[in-house]
């Protein structure tokens, strides 16, 4: 048992827990912190967070794999009491939800054998650290320019401009149409279903929801009206995370209940607070923060894989006495 | 602990008076046979002790569970550090110790510590076959770096010390991160620089609390496990909603 964090001051403040599969020690107060800050991010912005929060997991030194096996337990448990505020609302189009957990399902599958195929060649921690980069250095880049897109043009015109919604492109002629009557909907399930496999890929590999790339795909993709758009998301993210939470513990064994028990109940807590606070925020500012966050994390990800190691060789243990 | 050397070298005296007539030429116990690893567990200490029928040397070698290790190393490609070659290696103790009553020149002669691997530098690495590898002793000495690096092939060798001539004592220390499993002790009896006699005693070490639980738990029943991490969460999810919402 690794102690990650070696500096420990006054007893209470070292309060450390011992996380059975990561196999380490960690502080109490910095796992509950993170996620009530990540937590509090997603109350504030409607994101999930696992984009974030994999990453820190890494920075205090919980494997990779344990990482994302974790995160996607702890994001089911964070998207259940959306789902079912949404869906007493009335806002999860069932049907196209069913058609993208196909494609989760399928998707997510897959990722996870992927997953336990890159572990066994030792390339996984690098794919997984990369995937990051690559996409947090998007998403980041979006929201900075977005944020000050916005704030140019508030400066330059008071009303917002209108964004044509319905569009259609070649994407529309692809077979197997399907009528979607709650999202006014009558396109191809290639589409859905490709998009849904895609975001269980990167469930299984990342440990996302996959909210950041699910969403835009759902409204400048499939053309549905953004009512339905966020119930019938989290539909998916549950469902999607609930099965790679399953599938990472029986063939990867990386999911590790006391730590996703410590991030759920963190994550809880501030999510809360986050709601709470976001009415009273400028959203571009902060927006414009969250992009700069995203930007930093991904580019100290980036600084691991660049800087020469100090020590070049690792070692692996194939059997682990089980 | 003075109490305990005491003890210790009482048994040992009785065992070495009450020895039948064909006798082992060594006689070797530990002061305890299971180690527990709690979740405060910071490393602990195992006394081994016993003796001789007559003058001679001691070397004490601690072997825990063999595994397949591979090493890899890493490589430049495009800018960013990949994993590229690497060796398997079968049959690695996980925890190598060694403890001796002299140095290992005046111990024996090199194909005596050789044969029965005492010492670290004599330690096997079987790479399956591609030990004439040009690279193998690079690959060798980063296994051996790294688990010293890890404090499982200690860099220390702990001193056998003899209470007259014919009753010795070793402490031999364990990290807080020592691997569970079953370990070998082997001790040795070298007398003009060959082996008179040599005794293996059993040490298990073992995690017991609830974190060692789970950890069966996840390892053992995984799809019991898995469910019960997304029923958790799940509830988990739930029952902080209603409570949020009932404030």
């Amino acid at each position: 048992m690794r102690e990650a964090f070696a500096a420990r001051p006054p007893a209470w403040v070292a309060m450390y827990v011992y996380l059975p599969v990561a196999e380490i020690s960690v502080n109490v107060f910095v796992i509950l912190g993170m996620g009530t800050a990540v937590g509090f991010l997603s109350g504030l912005f409607g994101v999930g967070g696992g984009f974030l929060m994999t990453p820190l997991l890494m920075f205090i030194g919980v494997p990779p794999a344990v990482a994302v096996g974790t995160e996607a337990n702890k994001i089911a448990a964070s998207s259940i009491s959306g789902v079912m505020a949404h869906w007493r609302r009335g806002n999860v189009d069932v049907k196209m939800g069913l058609v993208l957990l196909i494609g989760g399902f399928a998707g997510s599958t897959a990722g996870v054998f992927l997953f336990g195929l890159l572990r066994a060649i030792g390339q996984i921690d690098l794919v997984i650290r990369t995937a990051y980069v690559i996409f947090l250095g998007i998403i980041g880049g979006l929201m900075l320019t977005e944020s000050v897109r916005t704030f140019l043009r508030r400066r330059r015109m008071p009303v917002g401009a209108k964004v044509k919604m319905h569009q259609h492109t070649w994407l529309h002629g692809l077979p197997f149409k399907i009528r979607f009557h709650k999202s006014r909907l009558y396109i191809s399930a290639i589409l859905p279903l490709a998009i849904g496999f895609l975001v269980g890929v990167l469930a299984a590999l990342m440990g996302v929801g996959g909210g950041f790339i699910i969403v835009p795909a759902m409204i400048y993709l499939l053309g549905m009206p953004t009512s339905v758009v966020v119930g019938t998301s989290l539909f998916q993210i549950l469902f999607v995370t609930a099965n790679v939470t399953f599938l990472q513990a029986l063939h990867n064994h990386t999911v590790d209940i006391v730590l996703g028990l410590f991030l759920v109940l963190g994550g809880v807590v501030g999510a809360q607070l986050g709601v709470s606070y976001g009415a009273r925020l400028r959203g571009d500012w902060m927006r414009a923060l969250l992009g700069t966050l995203v930007i930093a994390v991904g580019s100290k990800l980036l600084f691991d894989l660049v800087a020469t190691p100090s020590e070049l060789f690792t070692l692996a243990g194939a059997a682990r006495g089980h | 602990m003075r109490l305990m050397v005491l003890a210790v070298a009482t048994m040992a005296l009785a065992m070495a008076a009450a020895r039948p007539v064909r006798a082992d030429p060594v006689v070797a116990d530990l002061s305890s046979h299971l180690i527990a690893i709690t979740t405060g567990f910071t490393g602990t200490e195992v006394l081994v002790f016993g003796a001789t029928d007559g003058e001679g040397d001691i070397a004490v070698v601690v072997r825990g569970p063999e595994r397949e290790e591979i090493v890899r190393k890493k490589e430049r490609m495009a800018g960013i550090w990949i994993h590229g070659a690497s060796f398997r290696f079968r049959r690695v103790p996980s925890f190598y110790a060694v403890a001796v009553s002299k140095p290992f020149n005046e111990l024996a002669p090199q194909q005596v510590l050789t044969r029965h691997q005492i010492g670290l530098e004599n330690l096997r690495l079987d790479a399956g076959g591609r030990e004439a590898d040009p690279n193998y002793k690079t690959f060798a000495n980063s296994l051996v770096r790294l688990k010293q690096t890890d404090q499982l092939f200690p860099t220390r060798t702990e001193k056998v010390q003899f209470l007259g001539n014919q009753l010795f004592r070793a402490n031999l220390a364990f990290p807080a991160n020592v691997p569970v499993g079953t370990y070998q002790v082997e001790v040795f009896l070298l007398r003009n620089g060959e082996v008179a006699g040599a005794q293996t005693v059993p040490l298990v070490i073992s995690k017991i609390g609830l974190g060692a639980d789970i950890y069966m738990f996840a390892h053992r029943d995984a799809p019991i496990y898995g469910a019960i991490a997304i029923l958790m969460a799940l509830v988990a999810g739930s029952l902080a909603a209603f409570l949020f919402r009932k404030v």
